[in-house]
């Protein structure tokens, strides 16, 4: 046994023994440490977002979707980073325009990994930036008549698109312009054309969490609400006719949580909204059942759904076999038995797949840890898929997560002692990691550097790290691959120079 | 099924498998309401064409895939480049995260800055409270030396005004009052991030030297033998900074970077995270005003700078981003010519090595034909030095570049016999630039990683010389300053035409008599 493979094995049985009270004190000590960097007024207001989670709690106990404070570096966004970077932008036949000035479509064009099929640029969009690109002559004197020209232009240009969106950013709703009678009059213009306006501006809420509200909302009102009920179906109802929300597509996730339902029986009539149409969204009020990913950014329409179309909606998580084959069960309990033994044949049918990805990676990655920080779903629902793996998630927060977010990750999620922080700041995760020391962090493009360069493996929980799709059977092997390695890559073993290791005890005895 | 745990397919290989392919064909038909392939056919053919690059040109309000950011990125890129300093931007936080997102995407580093966070209460009074606040946390938490502020549009649209709210926090305690806070105006609906460099760069001397803000004495210029040095935004700062310090320390001269982001965008993965690495020390930013001349190497991201420091009685410089023999040349011999120092013999090696490679590979290059895009200043670095290559800089396009810029590429084709049939396209986009590659095509094309799309749809081979470069890897490491730096460039366009020439003559028993072993 070699020198190393006694330290780490003397390192994993200090581990062990850390007792959940140990680790609650530790993690309580922690919270305490941090909040001394804050002024008071601060370190009160950010008491409330950082706890130690008691089991048996009905939440989290932190306070959630509350203003950041100003110059803590919050990991957030904004509303417009939630209409036009989230809901909107993966609309593949409509042009979303980044209305105001150019920074905004510059900044998020492209960067979500929003994969689509279409021919870019004739009859999809997803990849390219339209911008209004405001000056200061559309500031002074309003961008609406500059707004009509360019859906002229978009018209004249780009004749195949199925739809226009205005996602609004920071100025339009201070200048007072008027973009919902803009859209009107040109959706008139042009027969009818769907052309939605959205009061995304960045400055609204609190992060991107309002901007999902407003692009649901916005849907409801300018697509759902604009159907004409005399036009006939595109295609025959079915009793096993489901839509796909929440998913967006990011590294081909919808594709491979398509495949499972279309395989246990049921038939995807939307995905909403990555690779996802106009068609699509109209067609979803003829739903059986939603099935929703991230309830987080479209429990909104969902519920509208409801209310208004009597289509109930299931949450589910195809993160790890755990979950998606419980997730599977459920979403089956909706219809009869063909779809109930559907769902028991594709669980059978991946078996073997799952069986040999966790005798590959589980050996390899048993006991490891894990903190997140991530936005959405993601801090509570890929916890399922690490414990497949033997891992341990230790500590999660939420970027921008609401109490119900708390409660789903305190009732089916997280363990006794997990560290909970809430929008955390840049200085305290880096705190946090640094006193816990992780085996893993899973976050995002922000996040990355900092902790790789402090040794710490990391994960873009965001966007799978340019790898993906993770949703799904298909997805966990990809999954699990990728958590191998970064955690287990020889690099870190390299990041301290060897002539700066701490001396062993042992050497020091030699002396 | 086609995923294994023994080969495992991601995303590049997975959806080709039958299963998917007949999932996602079925989808479109019954689900996407599809147009008629026929017609997507002729609308991409039509795109094509001189009428649709007419109606194209035509375009007066909309801007589709522009070559260029806003404001504030420039400002948070050069704060960056002050020791200890964390750059602070009022207005909205999403904007914040989105410049630290495009900042580390480039760099793979870590991004830093804070945001006031204002929201819809803010907007309706102001963002007094949110400034006050905002300094005080970023004060006791990050520790900086210096915080540097600039603004977002929303800040800028309800006319918050930094002088006085700074002002006001230091009198409410959120930092000391002799702390520095330089501040920048830097409104995202005038200029792009070169404008925002510029201001931000103007705000922090216009800090040391004229009085912070009204709150110390005005320094009097005591003229010494330093010179003063300004990058401008620069996706290859790492690289270039390190190269202008060597050739600084090989000629002997005495030097100040302003705005150093040498080592904040290159920290070691070595167990510590480091929020401030390197950067133009406060004293140094101060003492600048005593320098004989300040150089600036890019003349657009330096408009309004270099002439409050020529006020002060400075010499003052500006080049065009130089890349190649004849603009280094240039570069250098302002340097002799303004610190008296020779130019050392190394440097004339250095040189003739360049003109060397220049000369073995210039069959290779000579008369093929290039668009470039980009920032105004590398445009213009990149044209010269095509010319200078015998090749053609075709079309010039910089979605940032004024008139004036115009008229001065104008002015580089002209004094070339190369220049005669290249034009330069100021304001026009990617999308313009499409419609270019496929009217009137070129052999390659010169811009960032955007470019990718030009490739994939004219088929014109791209060349990654820009920012931000998101899909390569540490091309910032590398100089394009430089004789040395001349040399990066030409090699980076030589592979990309020797790929190309294999690519195009692999095919066995039909082209690969051209597939040569030695070019």
């Amino acid at each position: 046994m070699s020198a190393n493979r006694i330290i780490e094995e003397s390192q994993m049985s200090v581990t062990e023994k850390q007792s959940v009270a140990e680790i609650k004190a530790r993690n309580k000590e922690l919270i305490a440490e941090v909040l001394q960097v804050y002024p008071e007024k601060t370190a009160k207001r950010r008491a409330k977002h950082l706890n130690v989670h008691e089991s048996g709690k009905s939440d989290c106990g932190v306070k959630s979707n509350i203003k950041s404070i100003p110059g803590v570096m919050t990991i957030r966004g904004c509303a417009y980073a939630g209409s036009k970077g989230v809901v909107w932008g993966p609309i593949k036949d409509m042009i979303h325009i980044s209305h105001g000035p150019v920074g905004c479509g510059q900044y998020s064009w492209a960067a979500r990994r929003n994969y689509y099929i279409g021919t870019t640029g004739i009859d999809t969009f997803v990849t390219m930036q339209f911008t209004s690109d405001f000056q200061e002559k559309d500031i002074v004197f309003g961008g609406d008549k500059k707004l009509a020209k360019i859906m002229d232009e978009i018209q004249e240009l780009f004749p195949l698109n199925n739809g226009i969106t205005v996602q609004s950013e920071c100025p339009i709703g201070l200048i007072g312009d008027d973009i919902e009678a803009v859209s009107k009059t040109k959706s008139k213009e042009y027969d009818g054309k769907t052309i939605v306006p959205v009061r995304c501006e960045g400055f609204r809420g609190v992060s991107q969490s309002l901007g999902h509200h407003i692009a649901n909302d916005a849907i409801r009102d300018w697509v759902f609400d604009k159907i004409n009920p005399d036009t006939p179906a595109r295609f025959e109802s079915t009793p096993y006719d489901v839509a796909i929300i929440g998913d967006y597509n990011i590294g081909g996730d919808a594709w491979s949580s398509r495949i499972l339902l279309e395989e246990m029986g049921l038939r995807v009539i939307a995905q909403w909204s990555g690779d996802g149409s106009l068609a699509e969204l109209e067609a979803t009020p003829k739903a059986k059942l939603n099935v929703l990913h991230c309830y987080r950014s479209m429990n909104y329409i969902s519920r509208h759904m409801e209310e208004k179309y009597g289509i109930p909606w299931c949450e589910y998580n195809f993160f790890g076999p755990s979950k998606i084959a419980e997730s599977l069960r459920k979403i089956a309990s909706y219809f009869d038995d063909k779809i109930k033994e559907g769902a028991e044949r594709v669980i059978a049918k991946y078996q073997p797949l799952m069986d040999a990805v966790i005798a590959k990676y589980r050996p390899r990655l048993e006991g490891k840890t894990v903190m997140l920080f991530v936005g959405g779903l993601r801090p509570r629902h890929v916890i399922g898929a690490y414990e497949d793996l033997g891992m341990e998630v230790v500590g999660t927060g939420y970027e921008f997560g609401h109490n119900d977010d708390y409660q789903r990750t305190a009732q089916h999620y997280v363990k006794d002692g997990t560290l909970i922080y809430d929008d955390v700041t840049g200085y305290e995760f880096e705190k946090f990691v640094e006193k816990i020391q992780p085996d893993l962090v899973g976050s995002g493009i922000k996040e990355k550097y900092v902790f790789q360069k402090m040794g710490v493996p990391f994960r873009q929980m965001h966007s799978w790290d340019y790898s993906g799709p993770y949703h799904g059977y298909d997805g966990f092997a990809i999954f699990a691959r990728d958590m191998d390695m970064a955690i287990n890559s020889p690099i870190w073993k390299m990041a301290k120079a060897p002539w700066k290791q701490a001396p062993k005890p042992f050497l020091q005895a030699a002396e | 099924m086609t995923q294994s745990a023994e080969h495992v397919l991601d995303h590049f290989e997975l959806f080709r498998g039958p299963e998917y392919q007949q999932m996602l064909a079925n989808k479109k038909k019954m689900f996407e309401n599809p147009r008629d392939p026929a017609e997507v056919e002729r609308v991409r053919e039509w795109a094509k064409t001189p009428e649709y690059r007419e109606k194209n040109f035509a375009r007066e309000a909309l801007t589709v895939n522009p070559a260029k950011a806003c404001q504030p990125l420039g400002a948070v890129f050069v704060a960056v480049g002050f020791e200890g300093t964390m750059p602070f931007v009022h207005g909205s936080q999403g904007c914040v995260a989105y410049y630290r997102s495009h900042l580390s995407r480039h760099f793979k580093e870590p991004s830093s800055c804070v945001s006031s966070s204002m929201t819809e209460d803010a907007a309706v009074f102001g963002g007094l409270n949110n400034m006050i606040d905002g300094l005080a946390n970023t004060y006791n938490m990050y520790k900086p030396k210096m915080i540097a502020v600039s603004t977002t549009c929303m800040a800028e649209v309800i006319g918050d005004d930094l002088n006085a709210f700074i002002k006001t926090s230091k009198e409410k305690g959120s930092v000391p009052a002799e702390y520095d806070v330089p501040f920048a105006h830097t409104p995202a609906f005038v200029g792009s991030h070169i404008t925002g460099y510029d201001n931000a760069l103007k705000g922090i001397i216009e800090h040391f030297w004229d009085g912070k803000a009204g709150t110390a004495p005005k320094l009097e210029r005591q003229p010494n033998e330093k010179i003063n040095f300004i990058g401008g935004f620069d996706g290859y700062t790492v690289g270039n900074l390190r190269e202008i310090k060597r050739i600084f320390k090989m000629m002997g001269i005495d030097y100040t970077i302003l705005g150093d982001n040498e080592n904040v965008f290159d920290t070691p993965t070595d167990g510590e995270f480091r929020m401030y690495a390197g950067g133009t020390t406060l004293e140094d930013a101060a003492n600048a005003i005593h320098a004989k001349a300040t150089i600036s190497m890019q003349q657009y991201c330096t408009e309004k700078t270099l002439p409050v420091i020529g006020n002060h009685g400075q010499e003052v410089v500006a080049f065009n981003h130089p890349v190649g023999v004849t603009g280094t040349d240039a570069f250098i011999m302002a340097l002799s010519r303004i610190t008296g120092k020779e130019i050392p013999e190394e440097l004339a090696l250095e040189r003739g090595r360049l003109v060397d490679a220049i000369a073995d590979s210039s069959a290779h290059i000579h008369g093929k034909k290039f668009a470039i895009y980009g920032d105004p200043d590398l445009c213009l670095g990149l044209a010269s030095f095509l010319l200078e290559l015998g090749a053609e800089p075709t079309h010039v396009l910089a979605t940032n570049g004024s008139k004036q810029w115009a008229e001065k590429v104008q002015e580089v084709f002209d004094a070339s016999p190369f220049g005669k049939n290249c034009h330069v396209y100021p304001g026009k986009d990617l999308w313009h630039m499409r419609s270019l590659l496929f009217t009137e095509p070129v052999d390659f094309l010169i811009g960032n990683t955007y470019g990718k799309y030009l490739e994939r749809d004219t088929g014109t081979p791209l060349i990654r010389i820009g920012f931000p470069i998101f899909d390569r890897h540490h091309k910032h490491r590398y100089p394009v300053w430089g004789y040395q730096g001349g040399l990066n460039v030409l090699v980076t366009i030589l592979d990309k035409i020797f790929d190309e020439i294999d690519r195009n003559t692999n095919v066995p028993a039909k082209s690969d008599y051209s597939f040569d072993i030695i070019r």
